[in-house]
């Protein structure tokens, strides 16, 4: 006991003061340690792509060699297809990700009581709830952009590599793809779209995680279900589902020609996004969202 | 400056009332017990002291109010509200970095000096830990910490009996140091009774008996009376009788010694039969039962 005591004198001085922002990176980290499949989730899809697409490197020889035949337009999207569907399934593995870890993300700690540890040290609620938010709307798709990136240079030098060994010339796939294009409108795409629209999205899911006693993932999804669904029956319009932001949206960010942004000929409008009122509104409801769901986790104890 | 002052704190879930005008004043250095059977309020009293539920009445620990300032309470006070509470995922290692890295007065050293002694190893998972490993390393981390006030309910509930005599014995006297306050609620109050410097009955959300232990000392004598003296010692006005054994056991308070050996056998009541003696007639007079 003597050595606890000594270091219990010695230590008595040092009570340092600790910066705001020490709380909020420690509670972040603390959300990544409690979710791992925040970051195994989408590592794995990449994995699985990576996989399927390294065997359909054996048609892409002759994928190569009947691309002249082709017109512009369709030689790039031939090309481009894999990039585009590898960003699509990591966008969607992330949303999926994003929801199920926001709709659990205030619910989880009262259900299992761990909240009378949290509240137990100097941490404020909305410290704690902009740590959850930091997740989806900054941690994920930075973390998105970096897999797919990831994915896509080894997709990139594997295809090169294959068509190559085959006496093509990989210059090819290098100029029909516009790769440093493409991955700066990938970035700008998970940027306005994935963070900045879809923030009340995340928003609302938090605020449901804070509120609900249990099921938070109904009452997140079947309010808006019925509103949407008698709004389809009644005037047979889909504004709300709209509004929703899960169909489209964001059109204001850019003009794209098909069906994915990152085509290297779509063109950026930030401007035009940064002033569009959906934008602000849906921020503005973020900030709603969450203000109340930092005002429940103050006000409410364990689920039981 | 009381650590913790209230006055006329009440506290009601639905219709129920949980507490009833507490007034209750803890100076700086004292160790409380807060001593009262399952459901008398006494999670509820702590759960208000360190800001988890609100209430109404006056209640400030530390000068503060904690239903609106916990965050900044909790630099000064640190609290196990109930056992096995830390998440299941949790591995020590990151508890312990987690703690260091939100908490100013946390002391790492310390916290691990602490589960030296343990089982416990740091890449632990709390979920690959017994219920009583869990208490030990929640006890760690709060213990660690430089508080002002240290708030423990039942903090030894469900763990055996070697442990429990070891947590009061050694880590929380060390933790005391005469400046620090200790508030702990239980209801076994005789594992803790060699600590305390204070107590308070609480006994259907009501405090039905406030004393320092030199004050009950000073004050309360039991005696064991034999039947043909009966009579003779009733007439002193005991505060409560109990039989047992052929005998009859009564509680005086403020009555001299010596009258009292007239009587009896005379001896100092310990805190259990002070409060099995003060809440139990309270509670069975308000019912109308017979002693």
């Amino acid at each position: 006991m003597t050595g606890f005591s000594s270091a219990f004198e010695a230590q008595e001085v040092a009570s340092a003061r600790l910066s705001p922002v020490r709380p909020l990176y420690w509670s972040v980290r603390r959300e990544l340690w409690e979710n791992r499949s925040l970051y195994v989730a989408p590592a794995s899809a990449a994995v699985v792509f990576l996989l399927g697409f390294l065997i359909s490197t054996i048609h892409l020889p002759a994928t190569i060699r009947n691309l002249p035949a082709l017109d512009p337009m369709h030689q790039h999207e031939t090309i481009a297809l894999p990039y585009d569907m590898a960003a699509g399934l990591l966008m969607l593995t992330a949303m999926v990700v994003g929801g199920f870890y926001c709709v659990d993300a205030l619910q989880a700690e009262r259900r299992d009581r761990s909240i009378l540890f949290w509240k137990s040290l100097p941490v404020s609620d909305s410290t704690t709830v902009l740590a959850k938010a930091f997740i989806p709307l900054v941690f994920l798709p930075l973390l998105t952009f970096a897999i797919i990136f990831a994915l896509q240079v080894c997709m990139l030098l594997t295809s090169s590599a294959v068509v190559s060994a085959s006496g093509l010339n990989a210059a090819t796939l290098w100029t029909q793809l516009s790769f440093f294009k493409m991955t700066l409108l990938l970035l700008y795409h998970l940027l306005t779209i994935h963070a900045l629209w879809q923030a009340p999205v995340y928003g609302w899911l938090l605020l449901v995680s804070a509120w609900a006693r249990r099921a938070a993932f109904l009452w997140a999804i079947l309010p808006p279900f019925a509103i949407g669904a008698i709004e389809r029956i009644v005037f047979g319009t889909s504004r709300f589902a709209h509004l929703l932001r899960l169909t489209g949206g964001g059109n204001e960010a850019l003009t794209a020609p098909g069906t994915f942004p990152m085509d290297p000929v779509t063109h950026v409008t930030p401007g035009t996004f940064l002033v569009s009122p959906g934008l602000w509104i849906g921020l503005a409801l973020t900030a709603i969202f969450l203000t109340l769901a930092i005002r429940l986790r103050h006000d409410r104890g364990p689920a039981n | 400056m009381p650590v913790i002052a209230s006055r006329g704190l009440r506290k009601t879930f639905g219709k129920s009332v949980a507490l009833e005008s507490v007034d209750l004043q803890v100076e700086e250095g004292r160790i409380l017990g807060l001593i009262g059977r399952n459901g008398s309020g006494k999670t509820t009293a702590l759960s208000a002291m360190v800001g988890l539920i609100p209430y109404q009445g006056e209640l400030k620990v530390l000068d503060r109010n904690p239903w609106t300032e916990r965050d900044q309470l909790m630099r000064d006070v640190s609290f196990i509200a109930d056992v096995a509470l830390l998440p299941r995922w949790l591995q020590v290692s990151q508890a312990l970095d987690y703690v260091a890295g939100v908490h100013p007065r946390f002391h790492r050293m310390r916290a691990e000096a602490l589960l030296a002694k343990t089982a416990i190893r740091p890449d632990n998972k709390v979920m690959k830990l017994s219920k009583g490993m869990i208490t030990q390393l929640h006890l760690a981390l709060i213990l660690a910490i430089d508080a002002k006030l240290l708030v423990l309910d039942e903090p030894t509930l469900g763990l055996d009996l070697s442990f429990r005599k070891q947590f009061y014995d050694s880590p929380l006297n060390d933790y005391w140091d005469h400046r620090r306050t200790v508030v702990v609620a239980t209801h076994e109050v005789d594992e803790i009774e060699d600590i305390l410097t204070d107590v308070a009955f609480l006994d259907r959300g009501r405090i039905v008996f406030g004393c320092s232990i030199e004050d009950i000392e000073s004050r309360y004598w039991e005696v064991m009376v034999n039947p043909e003296n009966v009579a003779a010692a009733r007439a002193l006005n005991p505060i409560n009788e109990r039989r047992s054994l052929g005998r009859s056991i009564l509680l005086f308070e403020g009555v001299d010694r010596q009258q009292l050996s007239g009587v009896g056998d005379v001896r100092r009541p310990s805190v259990a039969d002070l409060f099995g003696a003060l809440t139990s007639s309270r509670a069975e007079a308000s019912q109308g039962a017979r002693i």
